[in-house]
């Protein structure tokens, strides 16, 4: 019976303690820079698309709600002709992130995705893709990447040792 | 005036009133949980939420009134409209000021008692009609509830007439002019206040609905305005315990500087908030311990408390 009586005083105490509810759409709560929102697609320094099509997102993705077409373009780079993804799917697990080998694909700190057509879930590339680097400001995949490319040779790459020649005898 | 016309007039106004205030809870109920558990609760609908019972009565009419069709149909209709009818006649007899009244019968105690034991078929019917496990179980938990706590609440009320010499409430009121009862009849207070909770149903005592084990229990199978109902009349029910506890053991409308109105109004809020806390606090408790303290502690005590009460005006009027 007393422990009754102290639970109730306790709850009634409770009257004047600050309350917890963040009241949403006036006063926004706090997202780390690292959230796993809204997916994007990002560009290196230059400006050039980073996303080259591997797949690995897509491989990597559990609910498979990402899809792309690869090509390529006259400089010799690869590029995704089209990059879908259904956001109606996607769980905001973040490993398509993880997989990405070019720094691409990225989680951005923003929910507010709300829509009232489910079709206008699905984000075609044009949705997906932003202007700046992203959470990476200098990588530039190319630059830094052993593949030829127009502009660029074997060897020609940040910190890359020129190609070995085959046909050498020295050691 | 014609008083024809008065009662007319009262009559209206304490049902729309009543009413009123019965929705109303809902959102009082929904703040005060929230205020104590550090939350908002609905706030965003119309000043401080209170349009979020329009919201809600809104969204009750326009639901899919289902009947399922396993269900005994007329019992089912008929069930919710039960628990309304027989609060709603129940606040007839109360006094809520000397003018307020609808009538101001010898036998209103009996009255209440009478009501709210029929108040309990709607419940058990519902129960029953609904054809489910659950609702069923829930049926037979209100059934066997209001069977073990009706007993003592009466007795424990006996106390007040004993010592006003009357059964109309009217007279249980005025014969607080000197001292409120819950001096003499505090014993008889604190077990009114728990066999009412007992009788609306409210959560240390809300077996028969308990949704953790019973799924909603007696109205699962029910929805739209007809689940509304059982709502209405359970916060009617509330309002009435209220009005009844302040009226028998609180002096009802008496009180320094204030209009009588006033002070009905305060302290039936007062227990109504109380009601709210004993909901935001109190777990609910194993079916077999709720039985086991009616009819183990709380019995014996009334009937001490009517024994004593009854010695005791004796040998005063000696």
């Amino acid at each position: 019976m007393w422990s009754i009586l102290q639970s109730l005083w306790l709850v009634l105490l409770h009257m004047f303690q600050p309350r917890f509810t963040v009241q949403y759409p006036d006063e926004r709560p706090y997202l780390a820079p690292r959230y796993r929102g809204r997916i994007v697609l990002s560009r290196d320094p230059d400006g050039e698309e980073r996303c080259v099509a591997c797949y690995l997102c897509a491989v990597a993705c559990p609910v498979d709600c990402i899809s792309l077409q690869a090509t390529e373009d006259p400089h010799g780079r690869r590029y995704p002709e089209w990059f879908r993804i259904n956001f109606s799917r996607c769980i905001f697990c973040g490993l398509c992130e993880e997989a990405c080998p070019t720094y691409a694909i990225q989680l951005t700190p923003d929910i507010e995705m709300g829509e009232y057509n489910r079709q206008n879930l699905v984000y075609e590339k044009a949705n997906l893709l932003i202007d700046g680097p992203g959470k990476y400001p200098g990588y530039n995949f190319w630059r830094v990447a052993g593949v030829r490319i127009k502009d660029k040779d074997k060897g020609q790459a940040e910190n890359e040792a020129p190609p070995a020649d085959l046909h050498a005898l020295t050691p | 005036m014609n008083p024809v016309l008065l009662k007319i007039i009262v009559l209206l106004g304490i049902l729309i009133v009543v009413l009123t205030l019965a929705s109303g809870l809902i959102w009082l109920e929904r703040r005060l949980l929230a205020l104590w558990q550090d939350r908002y609760g609905p706030n965003r609908v119309g000043p401080f939420g209170l349009l979020q019972v329009l919201a809600d009565m809104i969204k009750i009419f326009f639901k899919e009134d289902w009947i399922p069709p396993f269900a005994d149909k007329p019992v089912f209709v008929l069930a919710p409209a039960i628990i309304v009818i027989t609060v709603l006649l129940t606040f007839a007899v109360i006094p809520f000021t000397p003018l307020v009244q609808i009538a101001d019968t010898n036998i209103a105690l009996l009255f209440f008692l009478g009501m709210s034991s029929l108040g309990v078929y709607s419940v058990v019917l519902g129960g029953w009609a609904s054809n489910n496990k659950y609702s069923l179980l829930g049926g037979m938990r209100a059934a066997s509830q209001m069977l073990s706590y009706e007993v003592f609440m009466g007795l424990s009320m006996m106390g007040t007439v004993m010592l006003a010499g009357s059964f109309s409430l009217r007279s249980i009121v005025e014969a607080q002019r000197h001292m409120w009862f819950v001096v003499p009849q505090f014993l008889g207070f604190v077990l009114f206040l728990i066999a009412g909770i007992a009788e609306t149903r409210r959560l240390p005592f809300d077996l028969p609905e308990a949704e953790s084990e019973l799924v909603a229990g007696f109205h699962s199978e029910y929805s739209g305005m007809k689940f509304g109902m059982f709502f209405v009349g359970e916060y009617l029910g509330v309002i009435l315990i209220s009005v009844l506890l302040s009226v028998l053991y609180f002096g009802g409308w008496q009180g320094p500087f204030l209009p009588p109105i006033v002070w009905i109004v305060l302290k039936t809020l007062f227990f109504i908030c109380f009601f709210i806390l004993l909901r935001a606090a109190m777990p609910r408790p194993r079916f077999d311990q709720l039985m086991s303290w009616g009819w183990k502690w709380m019995l014996p005590l009334s009937l001490l408390n009517l024994a004593v009460t009854g010695a005791v005006v004796l040998a005063m009027r000696r």
